[in-house]
């Protein structure tokens, strides 16, 4: 074996011995470091869980057009024609009012709602889809369709997603600052553990240095303590997260359910959860190799 | 080998621990650095690895003037140096035979080169026996053989001790000066510091005689 990679073997060899000497504080920092990167992980997974609902009607806007309760089904052809031949409108869905009531029916806990009811409420209505998702554009063609006589009320439906999409954004600014403060965190939390075991080591450091060890080899096991730290933090996060997304799943699918919809929130996907891991290894690494530069070269042979 | 030219070494705070000391030591050559404490002794030999850096002269060893010699360079020159203290300097919470295998961690032997080399250095100073014991358990004088077994596992070509024998009875003493003694005569330039002016009697040896910080003979 070539000595760089012997050397490398054992350095890695010497920080676990380490850890698993000092097993007791070993878990307890990867229990601090994991609650911490748990927050941010866990609000990114909700974010990423929301955005596929999110870029749906992001993505769709609709238009619903209802028209008034005295509107003849006349008018209605004639603004399903006018609607069909506007170049601005990818399609549009008529949905009469006889179909709006069934929908309705279908609906859990309405049915007996509706069948109390004497007359049919629902107007006519159509459901456009335009081909621009610009906000102008829509709004623009709202103000026309709204400017007909037939049509009682028009409802841009992408407004709603839009203010939850400038919501998600906000969101995600606030778990990157969350996760920059947590990560300081946990270069602070592996810089103190590392100069911890500096101290601790000074006799065998300055021994080393006497009989001819070199800088390098000196901070090695201390860089892998420091990354393993980190890792070992970063895979109790995502314990953590998982744990806690198959908890709030229970209540979510119930929730879900209740819209007729199968959301679930959704763990980290393969590459992220990785991504979590090694950023926090990488952390910790960082946090250990900024102690070792403060307080190694402080420790020489007398 | 080793070359003093005009060394002086200063303190932080104005205290003159050598005074232009200039001496030599030839290649495979055995000597004494006598004097009382405070002579300058320890200061000198601490020169030698780059401990301490001379405030004026050169100490070159091996070619080198290790007065200016990079921080980087530093492990390079004292993997060529044996270093023996009074303290020992040994690890207390590792085996006898990990204590000597540490020197060799950072070098280019593989680990049945290494583990030979560290048995056998165990065994030139008789503690090859006491390999899995820890230092803890040895006597001073066995622990100050494992110290020079350290020393040189990693075959240097210079071998430096700080008073080796101060905290041991006369017959560890004179057994600690034999071994090197047999080290010098396979080629090793041994320099020992010692106040110990009978044992240096019993050993026809150069003496190099640090009186106040100045060479005096």
């Amino acid at each position: 074996m070539k000595p760089w990679l012997r050397q490398h073997r054992q350095a890695i060899a010497a920080a676990f011995g380490k850890l698993a000497a000092q097993r007791s504080a070993a878990v307890l920092n990867a229990l601090v470091i994991g609650i911490a990167l748990s927050l941010p992980a866990g609000g990114y997974a909700l974010l990423s869980s929301l955005r596929s609902v999110l870029q749906g009607a992001l993505l769709e806007p609709q238009i619903s057009v209802f028209l008034r309760a005295e509107a003849k089904r006349a008018d209605a052809d004639a603004l399903g024609a006018r609607l069909k031949n506007d170049a601005r409108v990818r399609d549009a869905r008529f949905v009469s009012r006889e179909q709006a009531l069934k929908e309705l029916q279908a609906a859990e806990g309405l049915g007996e709602v509706v069948a109390s009811l004497s007359r049919n409420p629902l107007p006519d209505a159509f459901v456009v889809r335009p081909k621009s998702a610009d906000a102008g554009d829509l709004e623009a063609l709202a103000r026309e369709l709204r400017a007909n006589p037939a049509v009682a009320h028009v409802q841009v439906d992408s407004a709603w997603a839009r203010r939850l999409g400038a919501l998600a954004g906000t969101a995600r600014l606030a778990i990157a600052l969350l996760a920059a403060l947590l990560a300081f965190g946990l270069v602070a939390i592996t810089f103190n553990t590392i100069r911890l075991q500096i101290l601790t080591q000074r006799a065998e450091i300055e021994i080393s240095k006497l009989i001819g060890a070199t800088d390098a080899f000196i901070r090695r096991p201390f860089f892998y303590l420091g990354a393993l730290q980190g890792l070992a933090g970063g895979l109790v996060a995502l314990g953590i997260l998982w744990a806690s997304l198959a908890a709030l799943n229970l209540g979510v699918a119930e929730l879900a359910a209740s819209y007729g919809s199968s959301f679930r929130l959704a763990f980290l996907e393969p590459g992220d959860a990785l991504a979590v891991a090694l950023f926090s290894g990488c952390l910790g690494w960082l946090g250990a190799y900024l102690s070792v530069s403060k307080y190694l070269l402080e420790i020489e042979p007398k | 080998m080793i070359s003093f030219s005009s060394v002086v070494k200063r303190y932080p705070g104005g205290q003159e621990a050598l005074k232009g000391v200039s001496f030599s030591v030839e290649q495979g050559e055995f000597a004494f650095i006598a004097g009382h404490s405070g002579a300058g002794k320890s200061t000198l030999l601490k020169l030698i690895p780059a401990i301490e850096r001379p405030s004026a002269g050169a100490v070159v060893v091996n070619g080198q003037n290790v007065g200016t010699l990079k921080r980087s360079a530093l492990p390079y020159l004292r993997r060529n140096l044996g270093l023996v203290f009074q303290d020992q300097k040994l690890l207390y919470d590792r085996s006898v035979y990990e204590n000597v295998m540490l020197p060799l961690a950072f070098g280019e032997l593989g680990g049945r080169e290494a583990a030979r080399r560290a048995r056998a250095a165990l065994e030139k100073v008789g503690l090859l026996a006491r390999e899995k014991a820890n230092p803890i358990q040895l006597s001073g004088g066995e622990q100050q053989r494992l110290a020079i077994a350290r020393a040189v596992v990693n075959r240097p070509s210079i071998l430096i001790a700080d008073e080796p024998t101060a905290n041991l009875d006369a017959e560890s003493a004179a057994a600690i000066l034999e071994i090197f003694a047999a080290f010098n005569q396979v080629g090793v330039t041994v320099l020992v510091a010692t106040h110990d002016e009978a044992l240096i009697g019993r050993f026809a040896k150069r003496v190099l005689r640090l009186s106040g910080g100045g060479l005096v003979e």
